[in-house]
């Protein structure tokens, strides 16, 4: 016998006494989430077959006729293709511009407060929108920007903004920072609480003024959260979410509000064109992988290397 | 000598800067705090001042109706009853799950650490989709049952990373005093190491219970059945697709009244189901920071 495979061998027996010693961490600790994530992650990845296939429930999975990236072709040809990757696009990439820098300046403001309780205060009004739900959110954009909701009682007008498809992105991207910054701006508060207390007094000593203070001191505690965040949101760009885009939907603003989530969720479950729904919904996932990769490998070039 | 306020240490051009600064947080407060407050009092509005002229602080106009028939219809208890068990029941079983799957995940010593990882990871990035999943939990005879919309969800990758950086944090003298008395793994666990991961337990706790509560899109495709309905598919029939539950307003003679008192409904139903999680969330304000943190430092 060789060497090396005695090697492995004695590598494969210690792995097997670490295994029957420490049954327990696999049994009780590892296996519920393994479970969990095989049947409800894995094998819902190979259904993925059904996009390429004329799928029929009856035969299943396995006995469908093969057909090829014949759904893919029709999604990418046809006229909607466009105006569904546009609208997704567009909601996301401007939202992600307008609202990725508000939390960072609320955070800045929060930590130049030095009363404790006023800034508490502020953080509790700030907070409380995150724990509305998007049917109420939703809800409460809807009546106040109908007819005859308090916008236009206020304007003296009858503009009927949920109808208009102009209105839509920012009727989204407006409702999601009124929801969504407050809550998003304690990482970087609590980033901040890191910096180091001395190094901001030696910056104010030295006659520093405020842009100065935060180069010197505010940015390097909560640059390398800013990064992080950046990419998480980035890489995340496909997949925005269908509950808030659906619960603003109406027939008439359909022109802007229909993303490729929503056009996944009509033609798969209101229509059931099962197999086009699923490749229509694997495009998405592709691309989104492909996204989250470059976005990291630019901003690990950016940053010395140092990617998520 | 009086400490001077740093405010007062800035020059003139920061005072400026931060005035500018500290009004423009002043408005987004406001416009946090107006609609709000403007709800609340819309809510007691009689209908038809309502309608024509918003909210009026004449106290003649004001009414209970609304909290009388939102209070009184069973679909909004049924709601409630709903989101209750879901949420409880979805938090346990996945905090715990979560919490047990990260103690191995976090021990440099675990064989198949970086196999099982890499598992994990990826469901992060990819998936089966829509389709899939829903054909799947049909096939598991799912449908129409709680399960459907708390076992997908249950075991989060996400969650899984922050308390295993937690669990890293604890010092390994706790592990070595506890191998002396020859505990097992499980008496360790819970006896030994859960009870000093209270702030993190309470900061998924927090998220995952209320992450259930506001969802509804798992509980609009798997569950069909009105009297296993969530709060918020309730809650979107009547303020997103405009149809009150039967019996709130059906008394009413003329479109226009219905229609109007249809509007007043949405005020109420708005209070009545965001009072409960509004009113719990500032007694776990002093978990957020630290969750946060945890989920901060790179797994």
């Amino acid at each position: 016998m060789s060497t090396s495979t005695k090697k492995k061998d004695a590598g494969l027996h210690n792995s097997l006494v670490y295994i029957v010693q420490h049954w327990q961490l696999y049994v009780f600790f590892l296996l519920p989430a393994l479970a969990l994530t095989i049947i409800f992650r894995y094998i819902p990845m190979g259904g993925i077959l059904i996009a390429f296939e004329k799928y029929n429930p009856i035969r299943g999975i396995l006995g469908s006729e093969w057909v090829g990236f014949k759904h893919f072709s029709r999604f990418l040809s046809s006229p909607d293709f466009l105006s569904y990757l546009g609208n997704t696009l567009k909601l996301s990439v401007f939202g992600m511009l307008w609202g990725f820098p508000v939390p960072i300046l609320l955070a800045f403001l929060l930590n130049r407060i030095e009363s404790k309780g006023i800034k508490k205060k502020i953080q509790l009004c700030l907070y409380m929108p995150n724990f509305i739900s998007v049917i109420v959110l939703c809800g409460i954009v809807r009546i106040f920007l109908s007819v005859t909701g308090p916008v236009n009682l206020l304007l003296g007008t009858q503009i009927n903004f949920m109808t208009m498809p102009e209105a839509f992105r920012t009727i989204y991207i407006a409702s999601g920072i009124w929801q969504g910054a407050g809550w998003g701006s304690i990482i970087y508060t609590a980033a901040l609480s890191n910096a180091s207390t001395e190094l901001k007094e030696a910056a104010v000593i030295d006659g520093a003024n405020i842009f100065q203070q935060i180069k010197a001191v505010e940015w390097p505690a909560i640059k390398a959260t800013v990064i992080i965040q950046f990419i998480m949101q980035a890489g995340n760009i496909m997949s925005i979410g269908f509950e808030k885009a659906y619960a603003l939907q109406t027939d008439l603003n359909m022109a802007s509000s229909e993303i490729i989530a929503t056009y996944v969720y009509k033609k798969g479950l209101l229509d059931g064109d099962y197999s086009f729904s699923t490749a229509v919904g694997l495009f998405n996932t592709v691309i989104n992988v492909i996204l989250l990769v470059a976005v990291n490998k630019i901003v690990a070039k950016m940053n010395d290397g140092q990617g998520l | 000598m009086k400490k001077k306020s740093r405010f007062a240490r800035y020059s003139f051009q920061d005072k400026a800067l931060l005035m500018v600064g500290y009004i423009l947080l002043g408005l987004f407060v406001v416009a946090i705090v107006i609609p709000m407050v403007y709800i609340i009092v819309a809510s007691f509005i009689d209908p038809v001042t309502l309608q024509n002229k918003g909210i009026t602080f004449d106290f003649s106009k004001w009414t209970l109706t609304a909290y009388e028939r939102v209070l009184s219809n069973a679909q909004i208890w049924i709601g409630f009853k709903n989101a209750v068990i879901y949420s409880v029941v979805f938090t346990f079983v996945s905090v715990l799950i979560t919490m047990l799957a990260a103690y191995p995940m976090s021990r440099a010593d675990f064989r198949g650490r970086k196999f099982f990882n890499v598992i994990f990871v990826i469901t992060m990035f990819f998936g089966g989709g829509l389709i899939p999943t829903y054909l799947l939990i049909s096939n598991l005879k799912l449908l129409n049952s709680m399960w459907a919309i708390i076992l997908p969800g249950a075991f989060s990758v996400w969650n899984m990373i922050i308390a295993r950086t937690y669990y890293q944090g604890i010092p390994g003298e706790l592990r070595e005093a506890a191998d002396v008395d020859g505990a097992n793994e499980m008496v360790f666990f819970f006896r030994i190491l859960l009870p000093v991961c209270t702030p993190i337990i309470a900061t998924l706790s927090l998220w995952q219970f209320v992450g259930m509560w506001n969802s509804y899109f798992d509980a609009m495709i798997y569950l069909n059945d009105s009297a296993k309905q969530p709060l918020q598919l309730v809650l979107r029939s009547i303020l997103i697709q405009n149809q009150p539950e039967s019996g709130m307003i059906s008394d009413m003679q003329s479109t226009a009244e219905r229609a109007q008192l249809a509007e007043l409904l949405k005020y109420a139903t708005i209070i009545i189901s965001s009072l409960p999680l509004l009113v719990m969330y500032p007694f776990f304000q002093k978990y957020f920071d630290s969750g946060v943190m945890a989920g901060s430092v790179k797994g």
